[in-house]
């Protein structure tokens, strides 16, 4: 049990009569990076709020670290670093303050704070901006301060809200990077609407959708989960009349095939999208009908259904898209 | 407690970051420069007893100035999310604030002092009456602060805060000048209310406990409310 760092029961928070998360129920174990995917609004930050003790929640508890978020909320954000969403800093501060600060305010003190400002220095790498008032940094670099701040006390449990969100691509990398290394020996949180970036960086996803959890599984997992990997073959164009519809035709009586659509007509190549029945490789099937049907094969291959459809599937559903905000019932 | 210094240091550090701090003392001096010398001759005494009240009347716009921003500039910018989720109690960070504005206002009164010492080379000036003086206005000024404080906790707007606190500034302070207009019987509690009865017994040299009593009571009071303002949030 002492492995489990974060845990939540029935986590339900109502603003003003809008319910922004409900029932929310997670476990994070030690070492977990766990990403936290959602459409925006869907209560990823209010989770997040919750569990640094910003604010409280309507209904149920928590517990992180050991400590609960209600009794014993300074034992939380003792072991708790948080970045959150504004990633809002002193901007009047130079970075080194306002590094100092942080570890003061972490009651670091003495010769402790030069180590540690230090260590999280060269960890996110700020060497070059140390002495550079913060409102003069770029996006990406004042990221890297909001998490030098959340790491100074060296704490078992890092959230993050939305770390990489409103960085150029080299930026997002390298952030994420970083992430990816300080999550080798803490437990982390972090929230996203970019699926890419839980591909590489978490080993547990977790999707929210309109205040609830619709999924918790590894990302590789939930792509299983959708299941159906695609084919797309791409053929020349016949001049014949109607090629285009025999040809979806054959593909749709070939074995183990569930659906066949054209999905492009361009420039003299006919494109067509197959589905197989069950998860079986329909690309011999398709090479070998190609063939023989005398089609000139231009392109075959198979995709796995990512997660970014997966994403889709689960917080567009037809149970999610019901209703724009979930109103507390009267 | 220490925590409490932290944002203490940072705060009144952060009023000289900016040009801020400097624009209100070089004002505030200004000011009071300027309506100080003036009648200085004519009653040719060398006497500052007008300089409280004047300083009392300056400090209306300028301790609500002072502590504006504390609190709502945080949330507007949200930098308030990083500072309470670190190991901080509420308390601590309004009374950290409170405290880094209470140093700007002993900056600027140390800077004021340019007048009495000046005032005690062209004649003899009698220095008891000068320190009564600056306590009182420290008390004073210390109670605007804290009302400061607390209007600036309960928006996210600084220039909301600045007119509230200074309304409700100007409203402590006037309200004794209402007194032949009220009833009798309330009469002793309005007068009981207003800041100027208490400061005009200190300026006088009156060392009158109650009076020390009240400005505290204010302070605690409006921090108090400061402090549930904060808490409140969580709720919200």
């Amino acid at each position: 049990m002492n492995d489990v760092m974060i845990e939540a029961h029935g986590l339900t928070k109502i603003y003003e009569g809008t319910t922004a998360i409900e029932n929310v129920s997670m476990q994070v174990r030690r070492g977990e990076v766990l990403g936290f995917l959602g459409p925006n609004g869907a209560g990823k930050s209010t989770t997040m709020k919750i569990l640094t003790c910003f604010t409280s929640p309507t209904a149920g508890t928590a517990r992180v670290n050991g400590c609960d978020i209600t009794s014993d909320s300074l034992g939380v954000r003792r072991s708790l670093g948080y970045l959150p969403e504004s990633t809002a800093l002193y901007t009047d501060m130079l970075v080194l303050e306002y590094l100092e600060f942080a570890a003061e305010m972490r009651g670091i003190t003495g010769e402790a704070v030069r180590k540690r400002l230090k260590a999280v220095v060269e960890e996110t790498g700020l060497g070059d901006v140390i002495a550079k008032p913060i409102r003069a940094l770029s996006k990406g670099y004042k990221q890297r301060v909001g998490l030098a701040q959340s790491l100074i006390h060296e704490p078992p449990i890092l959230i993050l809200d939305e770390p990489m969100s409103g960085l150029d691509p080299n930026q997002a990398v390298e952030i994420r990077d970083l992430i990816k290394d300080i999550g080798r020996e803490r437990t982390v949180i972090l929230s996203t609407h970019n699926l890419a970036e839980v591909q590489v960086a978490c080993n547990r996803v977790l999707i929210i959708s309109k205040g609830r959890i619709v999924a918790d599984d590894t990302p590789d997992g939930l792509r299983d989960r959708a299941g159906k990997s695609r084919c797309v073959i791409t053929v020349l164009k016949q001049p014949e009349d109607n090629f285009a519809k025999l040809c979806e035709a054959t593909l749709k009586s070939l074995p183990g095939v569930e659906r066949a659509r054209l999905i492009e007509d361009e420039a003299g190549e006919l494109s067509f999208e197959v589905l197989p029945r069950g998860n079986d490789d329909l690309r011999p099937v398709l090479f070998k009908a190609a063939v023989d049907r005398g089609y000139t094969l231009l392109g075959l291959l198979r995709e796995g259904q990512n997660l970014e459809q997966v994403f889709r599937e689960l917080t567009t559903g037809p149970s999610a898209a019901n209703s724009g905000s979930t109103k507390a019932a009267a | 407690m220490q925590r409490t210094l932290t944002i203490a240091k940072r705060e009144f550090r952060g009023y000289f970051n900016s040009p801020a701090a400097y624009i209100v003392i070089c004002l505030f001096l200004f000011v009071m420069g300027f309506f100080f010398w003036n009648p200085f001759f004519l009653i040719n005494r060398a006497s500052v007893r007008s300089m409280y009240d004047l300083m009392a009347i300056l400090l209306m716009p300028t301790a609500p100035a002072l502590t504006m921003g504390l609190l709502a500039e945080e949330r507007r910018t949200g930098t308030i999310e990083i500072l309470l989720t670190m190991p901080v109690r509420d308390p601590e960070v309004i009374i950290g604030k409170y405290l880094a504005a209470l140093g700007l206002l002993a900056v600027l009164l140390v800077c004021t002092l340019a007048y009495p010492i000046s005032v005690s080379t062209l004649g003899h000036l009698d220095w008891g009456p000068v320190f009564a003086g600056y306590f009182a206005l420290l008390l004073q000024g210390g109670a605007m602060l804290a009302i400061g404080v607390l209007t600036s906790s309960w928006t996210d707007n600084q220039l909301i805060a600045f007119f509230t606190s200074g309304i409700l500034c100007f409203a402590f302070w006037i309200v004794s000048r209402f007194l032949p207009f009220v009833p009798q019987n309330i009469a002793s509690i309005v007068e009981w209310i207003s800041f100027d009865y208490h400061f005009q017994d200190l300026v006088r040299g009156v060392f009158d406990s109650r009076h020390v009593i009240y400005f505290l009571t204010v302070i605690a009071f409006s921090l108090a409310l400061a402090f549930r303002s904060l808490e409140s949030r969580r709720w919200s």
